[in-house]
């Protein structure tokens, strides 16, 4: 099928202090095409949308859309032309209603009354209920990317660029979204779809161009190419599924019992009677969308949040009263989602960084003073046996690449030979060869007889690793059940189904 | 144009030279103000800065004065610095200083005309008491009702000021004074006064303390998970509450360490220096020691030096108010300016400055 | 009608005059925050404008001139803070402390040969017959035009923040600086017209201060009330209408003490000290009450507050 050419891109170039972030890029998009933008973290994807919607000015290179000579300087003249994008994140308001931020991302909005209705309208046509006047950080992640959407489509764009959009999706929701961009497609829209998600794209897009490296590796049209072909070229090597050693469970570790704990942040969601039990050797995974009360429950097993003693129990003993740094001492060791800021310290070295969790373990401080003889090796042992990248253990932790930090942190823990570990998004932008390595790691830990609990929004992840499978939904946890059998359509809706879509009874039992 | 690009790692060149790029442009814009103000600058500089040390008719009368300014301002300095690097901003030392003279003194005049051992160290005690009872305000109101500390301990300033002139009308004021405002003199006093330890160095037990406080402080940070805490509390606050540090119970540490040490610098100055409660005993230590800590780049050697340079300026600056008439007005002036630059210039440490003298325009 | 000496409606009408300078500076430090800048220096830019805007009427003979004058002064003053904190990206807090504690050194130095000098007064505006009727006369229709400016832009801020695109974007900017970036909007420029915007106000508010309500020039003439204006600014959780509530409690505090003090006839002799430092007290503890109430309040704080913007990408 050949199309009008709407943009073309030619000899792209970005760098950035030390990376070249892209490099000669170049490929086009026709009219109503579906492209996809498919690429691992890092490979410069977010750089070249940036240039495309005029946030960013490429160093070399052109760009031409419907033939002419296409160069924006911000994002309003993109938004003339009828480019409009949908960002990962980083583009709502939480303290302002959706007709106040549907507004921020027009040039010329209506007034307020005639664009509540309008965003009414537009969001009924295409299937994405929204309320204009509710509270952005009252939403849920895919009304909030509704929100995105709404304010794209009410602009009637010629380009809709997608970043990443199906990270903070049910199963359900990715369906109704594909619903809408194929609607989209057939009345003309081009879009461009960036993901790392290879069925997503095979199910939806007509053309892909692969990145590697700030690269173009290759193009392809997805629905002629297996996922294992894409994936890849998109990293360059052959990859091996994680090895689990078979072993029976021992007796139960960690208990939680009835956990309700308010959220300490505004936006943030309470956990609600949550519950579950973790054997040794056993992997258990939580999965849900973002913002359903992932960030609270590992605050409140981190000892960060504190609760009544026995909601928290190890081998029996209640710890939910206790502070971090006592769950330590039990043998409890987590990693939160946010590396820099929570997990690790940005402007602290390694070094540092090391003392930050590991001082009670590690046993690197006497009467109040710090060994730092003993930090130094315990942290060069964690970079050494994590192959972490880095020039020395005296590097700040933020000039660290993601993965590499993310597998300082869960070393720095798994190190520690926690009894229970507890990690919040292990993977999350973190690149395949990494995060390869890091579940390995987890499946080391267990088969080192310790219970460990992953909270992941990568469905795929779970599967991969975890025994047993609970999802988190505004906050409460269903009953835990084996992965093995699962299929995705029981997965998605023990992650809430499609939010506010319909009244399905979520089933809190699921019997393969 | 100019292109700013965060430096992976904070440079620690910059870390040291700011605060000497700081004095010498801080010096060039002073040169420029007192030109203005038809002073000659050479001749203001020198004054400032070279003539308290090293003029020999000056010196031996300026020299000692060294000391006995910088002490108050190490000793305020440090204490502040402990909580600015844990992010908990303590500005009313200025009261916290106040209260530590009105309680010290308070002590000490309740004695009178006693002579014993015992109170002079008991002025002291009571000293650090009622800086830290002062500073527990600001501190228990954020721990208990999240108040900001940066407007109660600076709103509190205020108060103190006032209790400070009630007592020299009232409470403290010397019945044989013959009606003016102001306590006994404490210098006259034996028991109670803080003499000079060497004649002629300035040294008092207020310098000592400063010392002891620096060596303190840089141990604490060096080697003290305590010290740690309060690095990563400023730094990433989620991070330290993840190490299992509790923001409350440092808020409370860190403003009692600072209140502390703001009220041993407000005792020794009225038992020495000062000599009395009066109306206007306070000077502004408390707020030139935030200017100290930022110079000293909030770290304890660096303290020591800005405190003593800062010292320099207040008695160059009453030498040149002396000498050329200059406005004393014009060296608090001179002490913010410092302090802008040293803001501005910090930039160097966490920044790479690019020029970029052609410019891409990529089509 | 008299309390012990005190006449309620002139009490009314001096508290409507004494809160003209923390109304009028808290409303510009609300904009300042509303864009998620924190500019502790205040205090140093209304002395600024209050030594500016006494030279410039005392010089002219125009009190107009002067709180244009005052105005002026602390917008240049407020230039430093905007290069410091949005150009070399320093810290907010130690930036605004060093603004304060700068200007105090300098409006001093330049206030020096204006000690003890009158400035040209600044009448009342003239309303005819409203101002004899009874009681609503002397409260209402006495006062000069700046007691009516201050509540006309009180209701001004109110209006663009809550109608305007201008006010939204304002506000967008002081949320989420990352997304308002993100859609194209200039967070710095946005930024620096707000902070220009609170050294105005803070300056007609100092300019109040030495032409008005003192009025003549001394060192530290404003004696925290840029402070106060920065207390009040929490106390309205960030709203413009309870910048001007805010404003007219502490005014009347201050007023009211100053009545006691100068009262013969009030039965309890209290030492003019404690009174003094009751305006000082009473925000202190309005300042907790409003910030253990912690929901709300905290809800309407912008919430990028105090944080530095730095494209990087």
């Amino acid at each position: 099928m050949t199309r009008e050419t709407l943009l073309s891109i030619e000899g792209i170039s970005k760098s950035y202090p030390g990376v070249k972030a892209n490099d000669d890029v170049s490929f086009r998009i026709g009219e109503g095409e579906v492209h996809a933008l498919l690429g691992e973290n890092g490979a410069g994807k977010s750089t070249l949308v940036k240039m495309i919607y005029g946030l960013v000015k490429p160093d070399e290179g052109k760009m031409a859309f419907r033939r002419e000579g296409y160069a924006p300087s911000e994002p309003r003249e993109a938004r003339s032309l009828g480019v409009a994008m949908v960002f990962q994140h980083f583009s709502l308001f939480d303290a302002l209603n959706v007709a106040e931020n549907v507004a921020l991302g027009m040039d010329n909005p209506p007034p307020m009354r005639e664009l509540a209705s309008r965003i009414r309208e537009v969001s009924e046509s295409y299937g994405l209920p929204l309320d204009p006047s509710r509270l952005v950080g009252d939403l849920s992640a895919g009304e909030r990317q509704r929100v995105e959407i709404i304010r794209c489509l009410l602009q009637d764009p010629k380009l809709l660029i997608m970043d990443e959009p199906t990270s903070v999706l049910t199963p359900q929701e990715v369906e109704i979204l594909f619903h809408t961009l194929r609607k989209l497609a057939a009345e003309g829209t081009s879009i461009l779809y960036i993901s790392h998600k290879l069925e997503e794209i095979k199910a939806l897009c007509d053309e892909a161009t692969i990145l590697r490296r700030g690269k173009v590796v290759g193009t392809c049209t997805p629905r002629e190419q297996s996922a294992r072909e894409m994936a890849e070229m998109m990293v360059g090597a052959t990859l091996n599924a994680p090895e689990r050693a078979a072993t029976e469970p021992g007796p139960v570790a960690l208990t939680v019992t009835d956990l309700s704990v308010a959220s300490p942040s505004a936006f943030g969601t309470s956990l609600k009677g949550v519950g579950f039990e973790v054997r040794q050797g056993e992997v258990l995974g939580i999965g849900g969308v973002a913002g359903n009360g992932q960030d609270e429950l590992l605050l409140a097993l981190s000892g960060e949040i504190r609760t009544p003693a026995e909601t928290v129990r190890i081998h029996g003993r209640g710890i939910g009263h206790l502070g971090p740094n006592e769950r330590r001492r039990d043998g409890v060791c987590t990693a939160p989602e946010e590396r820099l800021g929570h997990a690790a310290a940005p402007d602290m070295s390694l070094m540092e960084n090391a003392l930050l969790s590991a001082s009670v373990r590690k046993n690197l401080t006497r009467r109040g003073f710090i060994d730092w003889q003993g930090t130094r090796d315990y942290a060069e042992g964690v970079v050494k046996t994590f192959d972490v990248r880095t020039p020395g253990i005296g590097t700040a932790a933020r000039a660290l690449s993601g993965g590499n930090l993310q597998k300082f942190v869960l070393g720095r823990e798994i190190m520690q030979e926690p009894e229970v570990i507890i990690v919040n998004q292990p993977t999350w932008g973190v690149d395949a060869a990494a995060a390869a390595f890091i579940r390995q790691a987890l499946l080391n830990r267990a088969a080192a007889g310790a219970a460990v609990v992953v909270i992941s929004q990568d469905i795929d992840e779970i599967m991969e690793i975890a025994d047993r499978f609970a999802a988190l939904n505004e906050g409460r946890l269903s009953e835990p059940v084996p992965t093995q059998g699962l299929t995705i359509d029981q997965i998605g809706l023990m992650l809430g189904g499609a939010h506010g879509m319909h009244d399905a009874e979520v089933p809190h039992h699921v019997h393969p | 144009m100019f292109i700013l690009e965060k430096r992976p790692t904070p440079s620690k060149f910059w870390a040291w030279g700011t605060p000497f790029l700081a004095v010498v442009l801080t010096m060039i814009a002073g040169s420029i103000m007192f030109a203005v103000l038809g002073k000659n600058p050479f001749e203001a500089i020198r004054t400032i800065f070279w003539d308290p040390l090293f003029n020999e008719q000056f010196a031996a009368y300026s020299r000692p004065q060294l000391l006995v300014k910088a002490g108050p301002l190490i000793l305020i300095a440090i204490g502040l610095s402990l909580g600015f690097r844990a992010g908990i901003w303590n500005i009313g030392a200025e009261g916290q200083y106040i209260m530590g003279a009105i309680f010290g003194a308070g002590v000490g005049l309740a004695f009178y005309p006693l002579d014993a051992f015992y109170i002079f160290p008991l002025m002291v005690i009571a000293g650090a008491a009622g800086g830290l009872l002062w500073a527990m305000i600001p501190a228990i109101l954020k721990t208990r009702f999240s108040t900001n500390e940066i407007l109660v301990s600076l709103l509190l300033v205020y108060v103190a000021e006032n209790i400070l002139a009630s007592m020299s009308l009232g409470l403290l004021r010397n019945p044989e004074g013959g009606g003016f405002p102001g306590s006994r003199n404490l210098s006259q006093y034996d028991a109670a006064a803080n003499h000079e330890l060497f004649a002629g160095t300035g040294m008092h037990w207020g310098v000592v303390a400063a010392f002891i406080a620096v060596i303190a402080s840089y141990i604490l940070l060096q080697r003290h998970m305590l010290g740690f805490q309060i690095k990563l509390a400023g730094q990433a606050p989620r991070a330290a509450r993840f190490a299992g540090v509790s923001p409350n119970k440092l808020v409370v540490l860190c403003m009692a360490i600072s209140g502390a040490l703001a009220g041993l610098a407000g005792v020794f100055e009225v038992s020495g220096p000062a000599g009395q409660i009066s109306i206007d005993f306070n000077v502004g230590y408390g707020f030139t020691a935030i200017i100290v800590a930022f110079l000293g780049r909030l770290n304890p050697i660096g303290i020591l030096l800005a405190g003593l340079l800062m010292a320099l300026t207040y008695i160059g600056g009453e030498l040149a108010q002396f000498m050329l008439g200059l406005p004393s007005a014009a060296i608090q002036a001179f002490q913010g300016m410092l302090l802008f630059f040293l803001l501005a210039v910090d930039l160097l440490s966490n920044y790479r400055i690019r020029l970029m003298l052609f410019a891409k325009e990529a089509r | 009608m008299d309390f012990y000496g005190i006449n309620p409606s002139v009490l009314i009408a001096s508290l409507m005059a004494a809160s003209v300078p923390i109304m009028l500076a808290a409303i510009g430090e609300l904009v300042v925050e509303k864009s998620g800048v924190l500019n502790l220096g205040v205090e140093g830019m209304m002395i600024m404008g209050a030594i500016c805007g006494f030279i410039t009427a005392v010089e002219t003979g125009s009190p107009f001139l002067g709180f244009l004058g005052g105005a002026l002064g602390a917008s240049v003053l407020s230039l430093i803070f905007v290069l410091l904190t949005q150009v070399f990206l320093a810290n907010q807090v130690a930036t605004g402390l060093a603004l304060t504690l700068f200007g105090l050194g300098l409006s001093s130095l330049v206030g020096q040969g204006y000690v003890g000098i009158k400035p040209p007064a600044t009448g009342a505006i003239p309303f005819g017959p409203l101002a004899d009727i009874p009681f609503f006369g002397r409260v209402l229709f006495r006062h000069d035009w700046m007691v009516y400016a201050s509540i006309a832009i009180i209701a001004g801020v109110w209006a663009v923040l809550k109608f305007t695109r201008a006010g939204l974007i304002l506000r967008a900017v002081g949320e989420s600086h990352d997304a308002a970036h993100a859609l194209g909007y200039k967070v710095i420029r946005i930024r620096v017209m707000a902070i220009v915007f609170g050294g105005a106000m803070a300056g007609l508010g100092g300019a109040y201060v030495s032409l008005v309500r003192v009025p003549q020039w001394t060192d530290g003439i404003t004696a925290g009330a840029g402070w106060i204006a920065l207390a009040i600014v929490v106390f309205a959780s960030w709203r413009p209408w309870r910048v001007l509530v805010g404003a007219y409690l502490f005014g009347g505090i201050t007023v009211l003490q100053l009545n006691l003090q100068a009262s013969n006839e009030f039965p309890i002799k209290i030492p003019v000290e404690y009174l003094a430092m009751s305006p000082y007290l009473i925000t202190i503890l309005v300042l907790v009450i409003m910030s253990s109430g912690r929901g709300r309040a905290s809800l309407n704080a912008p919430a990028s507050l105090g944080q530095n913007f730095h494209a990087s990408h």
